[in-house]
């Protein structure tokens, strides 16, 4: 079967701002993929095109077998659109907005209470339906903003940063409600800042950067790329810095990188805990005095360094030691996009 | 699902069928009109604080500068016929507004991502906004009434009087509209709503046109809100229409209309095109 979204070329421009620069990416029928980028990397420029609120300046984007610039109305009837470039209206109850939505997607008046029904109870909001939505926490509306997207059916979904700003508990709720929409058959399209958004939810991901895709994959793949977990060290006196990048360098591939104005270091490395402990053992037995040591997962700034090779925003003179290669370069291979 | 936890077993996606079509124009137009009514009316703030001010003007007007105007008949019955046409324009500033929060708020987005006619969303909002600008031409018309003005004309040429008000309100909404959607934001709606107050106040509605300078006469004389204020009048005076403001107010109406549908042709396409492409 054709992929659910085919782009080849994309590129927009926004006055000075190049907001895709050749855009390739396949999105495959029946799971759900997730296009993870920092802020202004073009993720939303690029779901606005899909949801045919953009046209590409160059390049083609099929939607569900229909040509975007070509066909907007009918992709129109195919997609559900939620997240920070939808909303929902506070002034009216939960129902009423699904009720809206679904007349205009082209119910009837029965069939469109019918529909609003169903998705209130598949979210969960049955109580809050006849609330005004103001009265809704954060959780509540981006669940409703969810469902509005889900009364026509949709073949394809596109959530533009669905959890961006909730706190972690309504988070896992609405992942719960996407899982649940995958599992009765609807393609997922969504854009996300946080690595373990994707990780959580996606089958395939793609990493965009500057307009393009730098990497694409499996969550696992793409983790194996990033490097595991990272070591970071902060010394009580400068001078000990340099000895205690020397033993980092030696637990693991890469370099470690190094911040001199905080005094301290990092490494990505494999096996996080036992190498945390030889870490701690050498520089105890060196006599380096540690003020903070510890290990947490790679970031999505280090995920950006490790493959393309520089962060995820140019700031010259931000503090990175310069000439130091950045972590684990060598692993990348070919696979990068 | 913060504040209650799941009790409902989850309702299988395939109940929900997949239309084969949008909703059509009208059906688009009805809905979304339905929605900024609501929303005006559930959040009444800037519709109530648009009806204070005009009833605050009016006041001013009648009791500050009134005395000071000399205008041929009674100032209160040359006032609030005028106010009655300026209203149109005051209350096209909640439009660009209320507009500009559509864009911002994602609403725009949410419904140009729909299978509808995307023209049909725009007539929505306009109509909604029509409706409440009558309801604020009551409410000027109530207010006039209460401070002494009296006409001796018929039901029927006040309601037509009225009806004109409100197609006048239909054409300069959708300019308001593509200036609210122009702003970009709610701030900067308001900012531009102040570019009102040159056809508001050099027009008939506050004073006599013969009492402005002559190149400011020319303008005055001419420009669409003038046409609307004096047709009102007219309609207001009945029998005396063509003995006080030398016309009767069918020649007024005539040229009123012809401006709405020119200001209609002109900025509903633009505001289409606009939204259109976002």
């Amino acid at each position: 079967m054709a992929p659910i979204v085919e782009a080849l070329g994309l590129t927009k421009r926004f006055g000075t701002t190049q907001a895709l620069a050749g855009l390739d990416l396949v999105a495959e029928r029946g799971q759900v993929t997730a296009v993870l980028g920092p802020n202004g990397a073009g993720k939303t420029t690029f779901i606005r095109m899909v949801a045919t609120l953009l046209r590409p300046d160059e390049g083609s984007l099929v939607v569900a077998g229909l040509d975007v610039t070509r066909q907007p109305a009918r992709v129109r009837q195919a997609i559900g659109l939620a997240g920070q470039s939808a909303a929902v209206e506070e002034a009216m109850t939960g129902r009423e907005n699904l009720e809206l939505v679904g007349r205009l997607f082209g119910h009837g008046g029965r069939q469109a209470r019918a529909s609003a029904h169903v998705v209130l109870e598949l979210m969960g909001l049955g109580e809050a339906a006849d609330r005004l939505v103001r009265t809704y926490s954060g959780g509540m509306r981006r669940k409703l903003d969810l469902g509005a997207s889900l009364v026509g059916a949709p073949q394809l979904l596109l959530l533009d940063e669905p959890t961006t700003g909730l706190d972690p508990r309504s988070r896992n709720d609405l992942w719960d409600a996407i899982r649940d929409l995958v599992a009765t058959g609807t393609d997922v399209l969504l854009t996300t800042q946080y690595l373990d958004e994707a990780d959580q939810l996606a089958a395939r991901i793609a990493i965009i950067d500057h307009g393009r895709v730098i990497a694409s994959g499996t969550p696992d793949e793409l983790k194996s790329l990033a490097g595991v977990d990272v070591i970071e060290v902060h010394v009580a006196d400068p001078a000990d810095l340099d000895r205690a990048v020397a033993f980092l360098a030696a637990l693991g591939t890469g370099s470690p990188r190094v911040d001199r104005p905080t005094r301290s270091a990092a490494m990505a490395v494999e096996q996080g805990s036992a190498r945390l402990l030889e870490a701690v053992r050498t520089l105890d037995a060196q006599g380096v005095a540690v003020t903070d040591i510890g290990l947490r997962r790679a970031t999505l700034d280090e995920v950006f360094l490790g493959l393309t090779g520089r962060p995820a925003e140019e700031q010259p003179g931000e503090g990175t030691e310069p000439g130091v290669a950045p972590r684990g370069r060598r692993r990348r291979g070919g696979r990068a996009a | 699902m913060t504040d209650a936890p799941m009790t409902t077993p989850p309702v299988p996606a395939r109940e929900l069928p997949r239309p084969r079509h949008g909703a059509g124009f009208v059906s688009t137009t009805l809905q979304v009109g339905k929605r900024t009514f609501l929303r005006t009316v559930r959040t009444p703030q800037v519709f109530v604080i648009g009806l204070v001010q005009g009833a605050m003007f009016l006041l001013i007007f009648r009791y500050v500068f009134g005395g000071a105007i000399t205008s041929g008949v009674r100032y209160v019955d040359f006032l609030v016929p005028g106010f009655v046409g300026t209203g149109v324009l005051f209350s096209g500033m909640s439009s660009s507004i209320g507009a500009a929060q559509d864009l911002v708020e994602g609403l725009f987005d949410r419904l140009r991502s729909l299978p509808v006619p995307r023209l049909g969303v725009l007539a929505g909002r306009v109509l909604a906004d029509t409706a409440l600008a009558g309801l604020g031409l009551l409410v000027t018309v109530a207010v006039g009434f209460a401070v002494g003005f009296r006409t001796s004309a018929s039901i029927g040429s006040l309601l037509v009087a009225v009806g004109l008000c409100l197609v006048g309100s239909f054409a300069f909404t959708w300019m308001f509209v593509l200036l609210g959607v122009l702003a970009g934001n709610p701030q900067a709606a308001q900012g531009m709503g102040l570019l009102v107050f040159p056809f508001t106040f050099v027009s008939s509605a506050f004073v006599p046109v013969e009492s402005m300078p002559g190149w400011m006469q020319a303008f005055a004389r001419n420009q669409p809100l003038t046409q609307l204020v004096n047709a009102t009048r007219a309609f207001s005076f009945g029998d005396k229409a063509q003995a006080i403001l030398g016309h009767s107010a069918g020649y007024f109406a005539v040229r009123a209309l012809f401006w709405f549908a020119l200001v209609t042709l002109v900025f509903a396409p633009l505001a289409a095109r606009r939204y259109e492409h976002g």
